[in-house]
């Protein structure tokens, strides 16, 4: 305190209540009706943000995306048939509290797994299609998910059509173990059957895809595409981390660093996806699925 | 010799016994009887342990430094063994070893995860870890192999692919992938045998085949019971819980079908006897490459197929349970 100081009058403090935000409060806006970027604060109205394929108005990041929401942005309408949507897990390891998680996310998401699947067409041109949906149990694989792509891999030869998938997915689910692991097999299994065969596959990586799916099915594609900003990568950066002894840059495992390494044909923006894609579909349309 | 912590017993026997029989060419007194009713009571201590092995031992066996790895059983099960090097892009990755042999006067071609002997080795090895070129050595040789129609043999052994930046950057994913995709069309005969650890999909990126088979005491997982329980239950401590519930033995791995075969060990653990291992291993391997060599290609792959196709453990609304 400065000597002048201590001969003024001081004057009695203000007392100030402290007030606790509430998580509400704390995310600047109301719930529901708008959004605030997590990463460049932009704030949105959330209508206007679903119009916008959730790509931020500011910045450009792409909001995880729903699988059904997918499907609306790029096939055409009343087309899509799903397959196999009875198929679930049957904690085949009697993993204790699996199916407590399961029953949880079923009801937090209304999908029975982390993966749509089905046939249907972009611009007319039709293809099987699979959908990861990275808000059921961080989109892991377990037997479900690796049945379900691989049964629609299997419609995609039956029909003669080509194959996409958008992944969103940790890697392998724990809880099936070893199971989870031989899904990387199975549908890699699938994949080259289609191939043999002339079909067209593509692969969209969108954020994230990482671990067992990343190695597997999701690298696969004649063309392996990713959403801007999307995590793609094996390890997990910690560990990589710990064994390399040594910081990682940030935009490390991004799909624009992916790209510059060589690991991607392209990074689309979700504003030219479907454009993408059914320009793919229109050029093979012959040879490859169509043979 | 290195022992095991639930080994122990067996040690604090053997040392007892050795010591009375020490003292008994040394003194008078003769205790021959004893250490006779002592060499019994050993015997049946070996049982009583190596017959109830619970899965965490069987981690430490696995992990084991003494353990053989890929070249000493080469060594022991091929003739004229010649070393092939590098995937004819960016480098030669010595966390695989590859090349071809004649096995019973068949010619092959064998592939391994090769960890080292020693620190040394095991640096220049990356501790049987590999980087991409690794993988993609392993496919040029197995594409070699198919061209000339040779079974391919693929020996597993790794705690994983190498979490490294370069590995990431050189496309550590796609190398998986691709072998995975590869191997699942190859018209030879591939057989995959688990030799200590199988680590995730660094290890089945060697591992897609027409036939499995595991050493007694080897583990095959999705992650390592260490990962899984940090993930799991975040701490890493609970790793003995984690190898039981994840199910990773040749055992469990059986039970739940992913397994031909379970290649027994000699008593103790491979190491105790390395060569022996390799004939137990010769008494599986053999039968197994002339059967499938009978095999049309065709129908190899087919089946290949197949055997993929059905692992898994889900629920079917309509038709119920399906295994």
């Amino acid at each position: 305190m400065a000597i002048k100081n201590m001969f003024t009058k001081q004057k009695p403090k203000k007392i100030k209540y402290a007030t606790i935000p509430s998580e509400a409060a704390k995310q600047d806006v109301p719930e529901g009706i708008m959004q605030k970027c997590p990463k460049c604060k932009k704030i949105m109205y959330t209508r206007e943000l679903q119009k916008n394929l959730h790509v931020c108005f500011g910045c450009g990041y792409h909001y995880p995306m729903r699988a059904h929401e997918r499907i609306k942005s790029l096939l055409d309408e009343g087309s899509f048939r799903e397959l196999d949507a009875g198929l679930s897990t049957a904690n085949p390891l009697q993993f204790p509290d699996y199916e407590e998680k399961i029953a949880a996310d079923r009801k937090k998401t209304g999908l029975n797994e982390a993966i749509v699947t089905g046939v249907g067409s972009i611009d007319g041109y039709p293809s099987a299609f699979a959908f990861m949906d990275s808000s059921f149990r961080m989109g892991s694989m377990g037997s479900v998910v690796g049945e379900k792509i691989t049964r629609a891999v299997e419609e995609a030869i039956r029909l003669r059509i080509p194959f996409i998938i958008f992944t969103a997915s940790g890697g392998a689910r724990m809880q099936e173990g070893v199971l989870s692991l031989m899904q990387m097999a199975k549908t890699g299994a699938a994949f080259k059957r289609l191939s043999d065969r002339g079909g067209l596959i593509v692969s969209v990586m969108t954020h994230p895809t990482t671990g067992g799916v990343s190695a597997s099915f999701a690298s696969l594609g004649d063309f392996n595409f990713a959403e801007p900003g999307a995590l793609i990568g094996f390890a997990g950066r910690r560990i990589i981390e710990q064994t390399i002894r040594e910081k990682l840059p940030e935009d490390f495992q991004t799909a624009e660093f992916l790209l510059k390494c060589g690991q991607l044909d392209a990074v689309l923006h979700r504003s030219e996806m479907k454009e993408k894609l059914s320009f793919l579909l229109d050029i093979h349309q012959t040879g490859g699925g169509e043979r | 010799m290195t022992g095991l912590e639930f080994e122990k017993p067996v040690r604090d026997l053997q040392e007892k016994i050795a010591e009375l029989k020490k003292f008994t060419s040394t003194s008078e007194v003769d205790l021959s009887d004893e250490i006779e009713k002592l060499e019994l009571r050993l015997k049946k201590l070996e049982d009583d342990i190596y017959n109830s092995m619970t899965p965490w031992d069987r981690v430490q066996m696995a992990r084991h430094p003494n353990r053989p790895t890929t070249l000493d059983y080469i060594s022991y099960l091929f003739e004229g063994f010649f070393e092939l090097h590098g995937d004819r892009t960016y480098g030669d990755d010595a966390a695989i070893v590859a090349g071809i042999a004649k096995y019973h006067g068949q010619p092959v071609t064998v592939i391994g995860h090769q960890r080292g002997r020693d620190t040394k080795e095991n640096i220049q090895r990356t501790f049987g870890m590999p980087h991409p070129e690794g993988y993609r050595k392993a496919l040029r040789l197995m594409k070699q192999a198919e061209k000339f129609n040779r079974p391919i043999i693929c020996l597993i052994d790794t705690k994983g692919a190498y979490p490294g930046k370069a590995a990431e950057e050189r496309g550590q994913s796609e190398a998986i992938a691709r072998n995975i995709f590869e191997m699942a069309g190859l018209t030879v005969p591939v057989i995959c045998v688990v030799i200590g650890e199988g680590g995730s999909g660094g290890a089945l990126a060697l591992g897609v085949g027409d036939r499995l088979f595991m050493l007694e005491n080897s583990t095959y997982s999705v992650i390592s019971p260490e990962g899984a329980a940090a993930l799991l239950w975040k701490d890493a401590g609970l790793a003995k819980r984690a190898a039981e519930t994840m199910k990773i033995t040749a055992p469990d791995l059986r039970a739940l079908g992913i397994v031909d075969e379970i290649i027994p060990e000699v008593r103790g653990g491979a190491h105790r006897d390395a060569k022996r291992q390799a004939e137990l291993m010769d008494e599986v391997l053999k039968p197994a490459i002339k059967q499938l060599l009978t095999m049309e290609q065709t129908s190899l792959v087919d089946q290949r197929y197949e055997k993929y196709k059905r692992i898994g453990g889900y629920a079917e609304q309509t038709t119920g349970l399906k295994d």
